[in-house]
Order: C-alpha cells, then sequence, then structure tokens
C-alpha cells in the first residue's frame, strides 16, 4: 500500500499554516525566526512530496538550495538579533521598531 | 498497511512538535520541539524514499541550523518572558489572516485532489531519491548553482560576522 500525496500536502499545508501563526502571534524574534524555518520545511516537504510522485529529480535538487538559502538565512538572521539585542537588550519584535516611519 | 501508520505517527508528531514550538513560552523548549518536529520531517523523507534529502534534512536542519539558534538563545540569556502577544486589534487581524490562509490551502488541496500526478513505481521513486542520481544531476546540469550557492553562504558567513561584530558606534 502506498501513501497519497495528498495527504503529504495536506501535512505541509498545516505545518505552513503553524508557522505563519508563529510569525504572526510570536513576539520573541528568535522564535519568529525558527517559524520561518518551519514554512520552508513545509514546503520543502510538499516538493520532495511531489517530485518523488512525479519521479523526477528536480524537486529535490531545489529542496537542497532550499536548505543552503535556509542556513544562510539563519546565520544572517540571527547576527542581526544579535546586533538588536546589543542595541536595545530585548528581543521583543515590538522594541524593533526602527524603520517605523 | 505498515508505512501508513508510520506516516501517521510521523506527521502527527510533526505537528506535536510545531505546535509545542509555537505554544512554549521558553525559547530553548521552543528550539527542542523544533527540533522533534525536523526529525520528524527527515522520517517522513524516508517514506518518500528520498534517502539523501532525509540525511542532509538531519545533518543541516536539525544539527547545524538548530545548534545555530541555541547558541544564540543561550548567548543572550533570555528570561522566559511573555509568551503570546497581548490581546489588540492587531492579533484580531493576525488570526483572521491565518484562517484566510488556511482555508486558500484547504481550498487549493480540495480542489486539486482530482489533478494530482499518477505516482511513479517504487523502484523508480527509489531510482530518484538516491544520491547517485542526484550528484549527477548536482554536478553536471545545476553545476553552476552550485557554485552560486557556495557564493551565498560565503556572503552569509561574512554577513553574519560583520552584523554580530562590537562596534564602539552604530
Amino acid at each position: 500500500m502506498e501513501i497519497a500525496t495528498s495527504w503529504y500536502l495536506g501535512l505541509g499545508a498545516v505545518l505552513f499554516i503553524l508557522g505563519v501563526l508563529g510569525v504572526l502571534f510570536r513576539r520573541n524574534v528568535i522564535v519568529v525566526l525558527m517559524s520561518v524555518e518551519l514554512m520552508l520545511n513545509a514546503v520543502n516537504l510538499t516538493l520532495v512530496a511531489l517530485g518523488q510522485t512525479m519521479g523526477d529529480t528536480a524537486g529535490q535538487i531545489l529542496v537542497f538550495f532550499v536548505m543552503s538559502v535556509a542556513a544562510a538565512e539563519a546565520a544572517v538572521g540571527l547576527a542581526i538579533v544579535i546586533a538588536m539585542f546589543r542595541n536595545k537588550l530585548s528581543v521583543d519584535v515590538n522594541d524593533f521598531n526602527l524603520f517605523k516611519y | 498497511m505498515g508505512i501508513q501508520l508510520l506516516f501517521f505517527v510521523l506527521s502527527a508528531f510533526a505537528i506535536l512538535g510545531a505546535l509545542g514550538m509555537l505554544l512554549s513560552r521558553n525559547p530553548v523548549s521552543s528550539a527542542l520541539w523544533l527540533v522533534l518536529n525536523l526529525f520528524c520531517i527527515a522520517g517522513l523523507y524516508l517514506t518518500l524514499n528520498a534517502t539523501f534529502i532525509a540525511v542532509v534534512q538531519v545533518l543541516v536542519y536539525a544539527g547545524a541550523i538548530m545548534v545555530l539558534f541555541l547558541f544564540v538563545i543561550m548567548l543572550l540569556n533570555l528570561s522566559a518572558g511573555q509568551g503570546r502577544r497581548q490581546f489588540s486589534f492587531r492579533l484580531a487581524l493576525a488570526y483572521v489572516l491565518g484562517v484566510i490562509v488556511l482555508a486558500q490551502f484547504t481550498y487549493v488541496l480540495a480542489s486539486g485532489m482530482g489533478m494530482l500526478p499518477d505516482p511513479v513505481p517504487v523502484a523508480a521513486a527509489v531510482a530518484s531519491g538516491s544520491p547517485t542520481t542526484l550528484a549527477k544531476e548536482l554536478f553536471t546540469r545545476y553545476a553552476l548553482l552550485l557554485e552560486v550557492i557556495g557564493l551565498l553562504l560565503l556572503a552569509a558567513t561574512i554577513g553574519a560576522v560583520v552584523l554580530a561584530r562590537k562596534r564602539e558606534v552604530l
């Protein structure tokens, strides 16, 4: 018995929604970054599921590149968090209003 | 039947990990819940016969990226402060936006049920997920992109060092 592709897509959608809710609701900027990682993972899951269903390697190659970009994003994002923490002594997104008109 | 049971257990734990990350107040326990989620997704890649991606998922995500997160959390010495935001108009708006996105996903999934591609035989899926096939593609057809990704990672490393460096005036 095989697992239907739509189940993987449904799971990917649920994980993506949980990531969106984390970005919208949480105040700790590190948890917001982790939610972004969760969303990237959900998209990776759908890419691998569709690629393997069609027997195409392009989906997995794309997942490989998405992982590299996610690693770069995490490194730069956490460096920005450290720089902001040094200025404001806080990781609360409500305190980061440097660019607010 | 066994592989379906495995799928349900893994996806239940993946959703549990995501919920735990969302709801726990301490950032360290958030990170550890996310590690559980990432391991479950690696297991799901294995059920899809994508062995190489599963190993890379454990190495890169559950290993490197989460260590980076935990390192920064412990470096900043955060207290387990306020978890979720206070209720406000913006919170209600955020909730409505989340529900709208969920509805769109559900609609797209439900309307696309009949349009999903027919699965290839298991042997073909195993072949397309093997490191040999992926390496052949990666170092021939996508060789230029691989170099570009290497440059991107170098730029990100330098950028992270420059951003996190201590300086007198900002």
